[in-house]
């Protein structure tokens, strides 16, 4: 059963790599991690920290944005593309499960997001030990923000799957992703610091905010990487807001989101009759 | 699971689309070794039918089984090629690495891929991306994929469009050799005159019901449809000929008149009591075309 994931990870890395989506992916997370590392420099003396740990706070913030903007990106087409071209029903007489296509596209799609990362994140490391010996410190954050992303990145290709499979045309598709991104990433924390400017302190901030926090699971990646890494100090707004938020609660959720997004993935694939 | 099951076995298929009927009641078997052409115009069912025994659509009634399986089990699945009516492939892979994937797909080596493209004439273009292959040629791609792992029951869905005659040939010489192997084959087809001398058995779809399924002799004789004769009139030999058969249609030497099967025998007789009055005789009998167009519109009306 293993050896049909990997089939279909194996083809779709080679699709990746021929559109160029491998090359675009590392060479935009280079591009950002490298602008970061070179204006996040300057206020390190004043913190007291190492070079590292304060651009793995940048880099935390950037890959809140970034990873469910790639992982989205990639995902969008797998299954309306299938449609639109008429590659679907073919594929489906084959023995091999709509699981197991969800898993190794999917398999295939993280394999290219942790290529894109390494890549930018090593560039930003390799940048502050050159300059900073102590940023050797920062190295362990720097580790659990690469694996952390991994499952925010799997989150948002499920999402991104079940949102192709609802659509079965690309351009629909194309569409919900980039409403999804604006609505979870960009909309969900400004609406929160919109409620918790207009509560001041109240029931809302106590006791719905942490939960609304966990609920998404960028937010939940971005308090993780904060709390962990004690690098609260670094970051604004609502992190600052959520320090009651334990780090496991968090972890729990970058992890659970995952298993949600493949989930739906499957459910909405399998009620596409092609 | 012997290799003499009936690789398919329908009985009393029925499916529905909300008000219409798509297929009714269509009792069909395919034995090993058979090559049954399905025939009928656009959604006279036949693509539904396929993609019902193939387990991508439910069906409503009646009982279907591939390998005495279930359509769309497992068990079905590794029996079953298919062959898709305007079948597609994602552009930017090569024939190799395409032909490779549905290889590791079927649990075999992948390495497999360019002697079965060479089975089916694209051993020049193995390594150009699909996208830049002919029509003809992504059939081709699309045919080798379905003889990938010996399956015991082909589905075919318009398998000769957009192929050359040459290659129109060359496809059914290899659809014979699999059916010499003992695969089922069900194929769908537009191109009668092709399908008429190379499948064992015709089975006609119209508005969803089975109205016809036998051999093309079967057919014809249920069609009970009249022979033609043509007639080459010798030199002079014209009033004879007239006298002899007042229903004849004549244009320049020709003479063409038209008789029941049963009477076949005593006409040639009559022709030949002319004698030197004419020239040549030729007989013609119904053609598929006119077999099936007799049969669907009789039983659909």
């Amino acid at each position: 059963m293993m050896s049909r994931i990997f089939a279909i990870a194996a083809i779709e890395m080679r699709i990746a790599l021929r559109n160029r989506w491998v090359a675009i992916a590392v060479a935009m997370m280079v591009l950002f991690s490298l602008v970061l590392s070179a204006a996040g420099s300057a206020p390190t003396g004043a913190l007291g920290t190492d070079r590292l740990s304060v651009i793995v706070a940048s880099l935390t913030s950037l890959a809140v944005y970034l990873v469910p903007l790639v992982a989205l990106l990639m995902s969008f087409d797998a299954i309306a593309g299938e449609v639109e071209r008429g590659t679907l029903p073919l594929l489906l007489t084959y023995p091999v499960s709509r699981t197991q296509i969800v898993l190794g596209k999917a398999l295939a799609h993280l394999a290219v997001l942790a290529m894109a990362l390494a890549a930018g994140y090593g560039v930003a490391a390799i940048a502050a030990i050159a300059s900073d010996a102590s940023a050797l410190n920062g190295l362990p954050s720097l580790w659990r923000l690469f694996w952390s992303s991994l499952p925010l990145g799997a989150a948002f290709l499920g999402a991104g799957y079940t949102l192709s499979a609802l659509a079965r045309r690309p351009s629909g598709a194309a569409g919900l992703a980039i409403g999804l991104w604006l609505v979870a990433v960009v909309l969900w924390d400004l609406a929160l610091l919109a409620a918790v400017v207009a509560d001041d302190g109240g029931r809302f901030t106590t006791s719905f905010l942490p939960a609304a926090l966990l609920t998404n699971p960028a937010d939940a990646f971005r308090l993780y990487n904060l709390s962990a890494s004690q690098a609260t100090a670094a970051a604004a707004g609502l992190a600052g807001a959520a320090n009651a938020i334990p780090p496991f609660a968090a972890l729990a959720s970058v992890l659970l989101w995952p298993l949600g997004g493949l989930a739906a993935a499957v459910l909405a694939f399998r009620r596409i009759t092609p | 699971m012997t290799r003499m099951t009936t690789p398919l076995t329908l009985s009393q298929l029925t499916k529905r689309y909300a008000q219409v009927t798509a297929l009714s009641e269509v009792t069909l078997t395919v034995e090993p070794g058979q090559r049954v052409a399905l025939l009928g115009h656009n959604g006279a069912g036949k693509s539904t039918l396929m993609k019902i025994v193939l387990g991508l659509i439910p069906h409503d009634g009646g009982e279907v089984r591939v390998m005495g399986a279930p359509p769309g089990s497992a068990l079905a699945r590794d029996a079953t090629a298919y062959l898709p009516e305007s079948v597609a492939f994602h552009p930017a892979l090569t024939g190799r690495e395409q032909i490779a994937h549905y290889l590791r797909l079927r649990g075999r080596p992948a390495s497999g891929a360019a002697d079965i493209l060479a089975r089916v004439g694209l051993a020049d273009a193995l390594d150009r991306r699909i996208g830049t292959y002919s029509k003809g040629m992504r059939q081709r791609v699309g045919l080798a994929q379905a003889l990938i792992g010996d399956p015991r029951l082909l589905v075919l869905d318009e398998p000769t469009s957009g192929l050359d005659p040459v290659s129109r040939r060359d496809f059914y010489t290899l659809l014979d050799e699999l059916a010499a192997r003992g695969a089922a084959i069900l194929l769908s087809s537009h191109a009668l005159t092709e399908v008429e001398a190379r499948t064992d058995l015709i089975a006609i779809l119209s508005r969803g019901k089975l109205v016809a399924q036998g051999s093309i002799t079967d057919l014809r004789a249920r069609a009970d449809l009249p022979l033609t004769i043509q007639i080459t009139v010798a030199e002079g030999g014209e009033p004879a000929v007239r006298a002899a058969f007042p229903g004849a249609e004549f244009a320049g030497r020709g003479a063409q008149i038209w008789v029941p099967q049963t009477d076949k025998l005593a006409m040639l007789g009559r022709i030949a009591e002319l004698g030197s009055h004419v020239a040549d005789v030729d007989l013609f009998p119904p053609s598929l075309e006119d077999i099936y167009t007799q049969i669907s519109r009789r039983d659909a009306a």
